[in-house]
């Protein structure tokens, strides 16, 4: 069986997810043996046709963008969103929170009408093809990126959690956000992180989106047993769960 | 601008009767951060245009963090870069202590500097060894590398892990790190932890040897192309800096107080960028580890300096293509300092603070040098901590400006050469930048109250 042709492409974000695919060091030339990259900007000067698996970092905030997903999506067979910008907008969608004229003014003053300068309203990857696969995170976490290529080179299914972070921050015993009167919101947010920011003493922003259908419930009982109000939490949903169905439920 | 549809590349070369024409056009350059277009063409030896251009999304952050607290600042404009998180961090850090007037101890702004020299040798290993390197052995990726060079690949490999176990064990993870906060930190290491760093530490000084050597030994790979310029960097009295200290500049002996980065940097738009340009006492200035070198060679710690006595880097080198050469002394230099910090952490004892904020309302700057050079943010915060305007300019985009000036005067002289090696050229030498596009954020002309 010949290996599957992967590539990555990334729109507006950081280029940090595709980062943590050169944080896997050695284990990169381990997943060298499963799947062969023949386009991968920021690693590599080729370039290819068609692709088995494609990987799309970044939000999409121009239409020029839309276009060229599009354009991956026809010469891909399997299409995965890659952190926390391509799977729900993540940081990029606190524009959508503006009037879009007046953030083009805001940063670009006096030149603001220049033709180039053109954006339109954050989307995520979803929002613009079909998505096959959701690598969740800001940014994403290396070994479950590792293990879903795995997977899929092996032609499994891999399993996505669809658990709170308030399972995994238990399970490290860490005293629970809400005590330092913070507001976290592992309720809702999906696990898989490892409750790495809890673990080290910051309350969870939602970075991974949220759960399938989130416990709206608890978390406002939460809320009213820590004393903290509803524009409290909306506050902190904003910041990567902005312009989500479940944030506007919440609020 | 299609993916794949049509080639990244476009070179045409007509010998028409007496006219020869030469054309290349690279569609997003390839192993840099983020997205930049070349252009040139050229009639009879005769450059027509010669073009660096930045297409780059626009995130505009400096609007969207308006209207956050203060203590959600660090965590949005953290994800500007995932390669300069750490000094993203810093810099927003750095601003809000100075709005705010908040003074941090001695032992924060030790275990500061260790975790953002974690991320200088992670960047550096990286651009270096996986993005520069194949170039200098004819390959267009660091993957052959990895079966011709195993040797080499994974003395790389061993020096990013080192810079990213830094960022993992004092930030919380390897990017966009999470124990960062104003006045401090929110968990410290424990002495165990540190010790451990240090050894790893000594450990890797034969691996920044060998990537040395290694480098060395293809240093006659590097183009030979110099034009005087002004570096602008981070300087102190007795120090390399790369967290502390004014902004000096080649051109001048004055040194600037970070708060005054606005009249350093000087932005503008123009219609071949949506990153806005910088220039000073020139049209143009170049940040990053040659500035840094060309201000702080005379501070370089014993390891630093004898690599770079082996290169026979000389201060006040104006070759663009030795940055990544300054890179490589730069690896030796952290590693050293570290070992210092360390040292002084550890001997002083470990004590348990916790960061204390009294909000208020002010304005301040942060400056921090990223891996590919100075950093600047500004913000301005209302009594209650909300945030009520920002500023950030970032390393690459002061030096586009440069880039451009680079091409327009080595153009020329590499004209007659064949059309690929002046792609190659051209795009070694943007690479040289260490360019990190996606710092799509900009000046911006507010109007501070």
């Amino acid at each position: 069986m010949s290996k599957p042709k992967v590539a990555f492409f990334d729109f507006a974000c950081c280029e940090g997810c595709q980062l943590q695919v050169y944080n896997l060091e050695e284990d990169i030339l381990n997943l060298l043996e499963l799947v062969e990259p023949v386009e991968w900007r920021e690693a590599m000067s080729d370039k290819a046709e068609k692709y088995d698996i494609a990987f799309i970092e970044g939000s999409i905030t121009r239409p020029g963008d839309e276009e060229s997903l599009k354009d991956i999506r026809e010469r891909s067979t399997m299409l995965i969103a890659l952190g926390a910008c391509a799977t729900i907008g993540g940081v990029n969608k606190l524009k959508n929170n503006f009037d879009l004229a007046e953030v083009k003014q805001c940063v670009y003053s006096e030149s603001a009408g220049m033709g180039h300068l053109e954006t339109s309203a954050t989307k995520s990857v979803g929002e613009v093809v079909k998505v096959d696969y959701h690598i969740h995170g800001c940014p994403i976490d290396k070994q479950e990126f590792a293990y879903i290529v795995r997977c899929l080179a092996l032609g499994k299914t891999p399993v996505i959690p669809n658990h709170p972070v308030c399972v995994e921050c238990k399970m490290k015993e860490n005293i629970c956000r809400f005590e330092y009167g913070e507001i976290c919101l592992g309720p809702v947010t999906r696990a898989g992180c490892g409750a790495k920011c809890p673990s080290n003493g910051m309350w969870c922003f939602g970075c991974r989106g949220y759960v399938d259908n989130p416990n709206v419930n608890a978390a406002r009982e939460v809320m009213d047993q820590y004393g903290k109000t509803i524009a409290d939490l909306q506050g902190k949903l904003k910041l990567f769960g902005s312009k989500q169905e479940a944030t506007d439920e919440m609020a | 601008m299609r993916f794949g549809g049509e080639p990244y590349l476009v070179i045409t070369a007509g010998e028409e009767v007496m006219t020869k024409t030469v054309e290349v056009n690279v569609h997003h350059v390839t192993r840099v951060e983020g997205h930049g277009n070349i252009t040139l063409r050229a009639s009879d030896g005769n450059i027509e245009k010669v073009e660096w251009q930045v297409p780059e999304a626009p995130r505009f952050f400096e609007a969207m963090v308006r209207g956050r607290s203060y203590e959600d600042i660090q965590t949005i404009v953290s994800r500007i870069c995932g390669i300069c998180s750490v000094t993203h961090s810093f810099a927003a850090i750095k601003a809000i202590e100075a709005a705010m007037d908040i003074k941090v101890s001695k032992q924060t702004d030790n275990i500061r500097m260790l975790l953002h020299y974690g991320e200088q040798l992670e960047s550096h290993a990286l651009h270096v060894g996986y993005l520069v390197a194949p170039d200098l052995l004819g390959q267009n990726s660091v993957i052959p590398l990895a079966k011709s060079h195993p040797d080499v690949v994974k003395t790389v490999i061993r020096l990013h892990r080192l810079g990213n176990t830094i960022m993992e064990v004092l930030g919380g993870r390897m990017t966009h790190p999470v124990t960062v906060k104003p006045g401090g930190f929110t968990v410290l290491p424990t002495e165990a932890q540190l010790l451990e760093l240090k050894q790893m530490m000594e450990d890797s000084v034969p691996d920044i040897t060998t990537l040395a050597d290694v480098v060395l030994s293809l240093a006659d790979k590097l183009p030979v192309f110099e034009r005087e310029t002004e570096y602008i960097a981070l300087v102190e009295p007795k120090h390399y800096s790369f967290y502390h200290g004014d902004i000096g500049s080649t051109d001048t002996d004055e040194v600037k107080p970070v708060n005054e980065f606005e009249s350093v940097v000087n932005e503008y738009v123009t219609p071949q960028s949506t990153a806005k340009w910088a220039k000073w006492h020139r049209d143009s200035y170049m940040v990053g580890a040659l500035a840094r070198y060309n201000l702080g060679a005379d501070h370089l710690l014993p390891l630093a300096g004898k690599i770079a006595r082996k290169f026979g880097l000389k201060k006040g080198c104006c070759n663009p293509y030795m940055n990544n050469v300054a890179q490589v002394i730069e690896c030796a230099q952290v590693a050293e300092h570290s070992l210092q910090l360390i040292d002084e952490v550890i001997s002083a004892g470990i004590k348990d603070e916790k960061p204390d904020v009294k909000v208020q309302a002010g304005n301040g700057a942060g400056a921090v040098e990223a891996p590919r050079g100075i950093l600047f943010h500004r913000y301005e915060f209302d009594e209650k901590g909300i945030c009520t305007g920002a500023n950030l300019c970032i390393p690459t985009n002061q030096n586009h400006g440069n880039i451009q000036k680079d091409f327009e005067a080595f153009a020329p002289q590499i004209i007659d050469r064949e059309q690929n090696e002046i792609r190659l050229l051209l795009e070694m030498l943007v690479r040289a930048y260490d360019p990190c596009i996606s710092c799509s954020t900009h000046y911006l002309d507010v109007e501070f109250i």
